[in-house]
């Protein structure tokens, strides 16, 4: 996908990210565990992509590497069309933020709501003196629905949908222009759930951030997305619409992945056919040559074992890498 | 209780209409009655269950939906008597074909557990032996409680349970310890076990929570493939409204330790008769319409140290009335076998009642 890198078209363009990590099999041998393979996609500024796959698909390296929380194995990731490297990921940083999956782990228990906060603002020096630093936290506490009293608590005081919250403002702490949201949602009850998923679309709608957002939840992520890319065994197989994508999947895979989902309707769920994959996930340290996801496919042929699809417009930016769909 | 009349069974499931028998309360295989279990900690009593009744019918799916801490596993764990140490029944009564399992002897549970009644729990990695092999567990477990005895037998039995639960060449599998398993597989290694003995009831607490949805999708097939093959009744304890739209009987939804709504899975989902139910369905993406705003339940779940006097939704609920901070809500009976404890309901028969006169 060689394409002309206009400033103002897309906010995170990435190109070909590859990640591999080195696995130990033996006293000295290494082999590479391809955890991200040729890996890419767009994001316009204010827009919503989400990332779905099942676990061990790669979504959450994606989303680590964009921050360089690991070191990339290969690829280029342009940020507002500047090629991100490790020279300037640091003042980056200031832009591109990170909410994670776990509110528990992912909150200092030493530190107090107000140090969790701040501590962007310090690292980034994003302050003239102790009141204003102290002001942009109350602010910011306000924005993700936290009472002021709040600020010299600790983690620990908080339910998991306050501290996801905590974990929100954290990130919104610098400004930011791109959230990498890994899982924000998965371990908050059904009820709180709701009210972090609406508390991020209002976000974008007030501060216009773009997010990619990286869940295994299809029917959130459809609710939250502006288009939404499919993974598979480290790779992109299929990206579309949210709508487009649940309407007209075309991968085999996208197919069987949707119609797995458990419906919250008894009618359609009634209605509806489940395509129940036959087997696992291959280990990602044996990928099966060409196609990943051909030992699971029904349509499988000699050329997907052959040779690797690549993604393909099928229209209106509908892309999918399949040989026989 | 749970009696059905036969035209929502034909609503219930389309293509097992044939299969369905009417149940009552002396059908029931298992019939729970008022149960409170507490835990007793430093800081004070916690009551999980306050309350809980339901009947379960011979070879009947039932399943119990709610949040963390709505008392649902610890209902679950209630009738297996496999509480923690301070966890204690405090009232009620647990029928297993009449008889209240809370006074059975050591001995009698012991053949109750596993027997009669089996469970598999959300993780399947720390609900098996990592120190031991899949075959090795497999074998204790029939050699405990079937009438294969021998190593070779219950070897040759254990092979059998793998492959009716579609574990992939089962007699080298035996030999693997759970570790070398996928997360899918484990569960279904627990599923055999728990099948073991052919119990009449397998409770399923969070079956598929751990899992993948591809995965989830064929675990879900397969209890439900089971339960057709087998007959037993099968009870899914799961926080996840879209694994009992389509595969439930009877679903009964809980919040602060009690039953707030209980009914076929079209009455739960097309008739909510309780606001938790009505919260809960409009704080999950619609499936037909997927860009309409979600409308979360405010506040935060339940602290079960400090139980409100009321309906124990009363605090997070738009629509409280005065009454519903004092008094709690009693079952009331929407139509056909139907129920809801809400106090809204109460005020709306009332109002209907007096506006006919």
């Amino acid at each position: 996908m060689a394409e002309e890198k206009k400033k103002s078209d897309y906010l995170v363009e990435v190109h070909d990210l590859k990640e591999y990590f080195p696995v130990r099999t033996g006293f000295v041998k290494t082999i590479p565990l391809k955890a991200v393979d040729g890996v890419s996609f767009n994001i316009k500024a204010g827009e919503t992509l989400g990332l779905v796959g099942e676990s061990g698909c790669g979504k959450t390296t994606v989303g680590r590497t964009l921050l360089r929380l690991y070191e990339p194995t290969g690829g280029e990731f342009y940020f507002d069309g500047e090629l991100v490297t490790d020279k300037n990921i640091h003042s980056l940083r200031k832009q591109m933020q990170m909410v994670f999956q776990d509110p528990y782990s992912s909150l200092n228990p030493r530190m107090t709501v107000e140090d969790i906060i701040g501590e962007p603002l310090d690292i980034h020096h994003l302050y003239a003196n102790k009141k204003e630093r102290h002001d942009k936290i109350m602010d910011l506490m306000q924005l993700v629905g936290l009472n002021a009293e709040h600020a010299t608590r600790y983690a620990h005081e908080f339910s998991g949908g306050q501290r996801q919250r905590i974990g929100i403002a954290r990130a919104l702490a610098v400004n930011p222009r791109f959230i990498v949201c890994d899982e924000p949602v998965s371990a908050l009850d059904v009820s709180i759930q709701a009210q972090v998923i609406n508390m991020f679309e209002e976000l974008q709608d007030k501060l216009g951030v773009a997010y990619l957002f990286i869940a295994h939840d299809l029917l959130v992520v459809h609710h939250i997305s502006d288009r939404i890319a499919v993974m598979y065994l480290g790779r992109i197989v299929e990206t579309a619409d949210a709508d487009e994508l649940n309407s007209h999947p075309i991968h085999p895979y996208t197919l069987s992945l949707l119609s797995a989902i458990p419906i919250p309707d008894p009618k359609t769920a009634r209605a509806s056919k489940r395509i129940i994959l036959k087997g696992e996930i291959p280990s990602p340290l044996h990928m099966p040559s060409g196609c990943a996801f051909r030992t699971r496919c029904p349509y499988a042929t000699e050329r997907c074992a052959a040779e690797a699809p690549q993604l393909t417009d099928r229209g209106n930016g509908h892309m999918v890498a399949c040989w026989e769909k | 209780m749970t009696e059905m009349n036969t035209e929502q069974m034909k609503n219930a499931d389309q293509q097992s209409v044939d299969e369905k028998v009417k149940h009552n309360e002396e059908d029931a295989i298992l019939s729970v009655r008022d149960l409170h279990t507490s835990f007793f900690t430093e800081a004070g009593e916690v009551q999980a269950v306050n309350g809980v009744s339901f009947n379960l019918g011979r070879g009947k799916i039932l399943g119990v939906v709610g949040e963390s801490g709505s008392g649902k596993s610890v209902t679950a764990y209630s009738i297996m008597q496999i509480l923690a140490d301070t966890g204690k029944v405090t009232k009620g009564q647990i029928l297993y074909k009449g008889r209240d399992v809370l006074k059975f002897s050591k001995k009698e549970m012991e053949e109750f557990r596993g027997d009669k009644c089996s469970i598999i729990f959300q993780d399947p990695m720390t609900s098996l032996n990592p120190t031991f092999t899949v075959g090795w567990q497999l074998r204790e477990a029939l050699r405990l409680h079937t009438q294969y005895k021998t190593k070779d037998a219950a070897n040759k039995r254990a092979v059998e349970l793998l492959e009716m639960v579609g574990v992939n060449d089962p007699a080298s599998r035996i030999k693997q310890y759970p570790f070398e398993l996928s997360g899918g597989m484990r569960q279904r290694v627990m599923i055999a076990m728990a099948l073991a003995c052919e119990p009449d009831i397998l409770i399923a607490d969070e079956p598929t929570t751990a899992l993948d949805v591809t995965i989830q999708a064929q675990i879900l097939e397969l209890m439900k493939d089971l339960q057709k093959k087998i007959g037993m009744a099968i009870i899914i304890v799961t926080h996840d409204l879209g694994v009992i739209a389509s595969m439930c009987d009877e679903i009964i939804v809980m919040y602060g330790g009690r039953v707030c709504e209980r009914g076929t899975a079209d009455d739960i989902f097309y008739r909510p008769c309780h606001e938790y139910t009505k919260g809960l369905l409009r704080s999950i993406p619609n499936v037909n319409n997927m860009k309409e705003k979600l409308i979360p339940i405010g506040g935060t779940p339940i602290n079960m140290l400090a139980m409100p006097k009321g309906c124990a939704f009363c605090p997070r609920c738009e629509n409280a009335l005065k009454i519903c901070l004092t008094q709690q809500p009693e079952e009331m009976e929407m139509p056909d076998g139907h129920y809801a404890s809400c106090w809204l309901n109460v005020k709306k028969q009332y109002e209907e009642a007096n506006a006919n006169g």
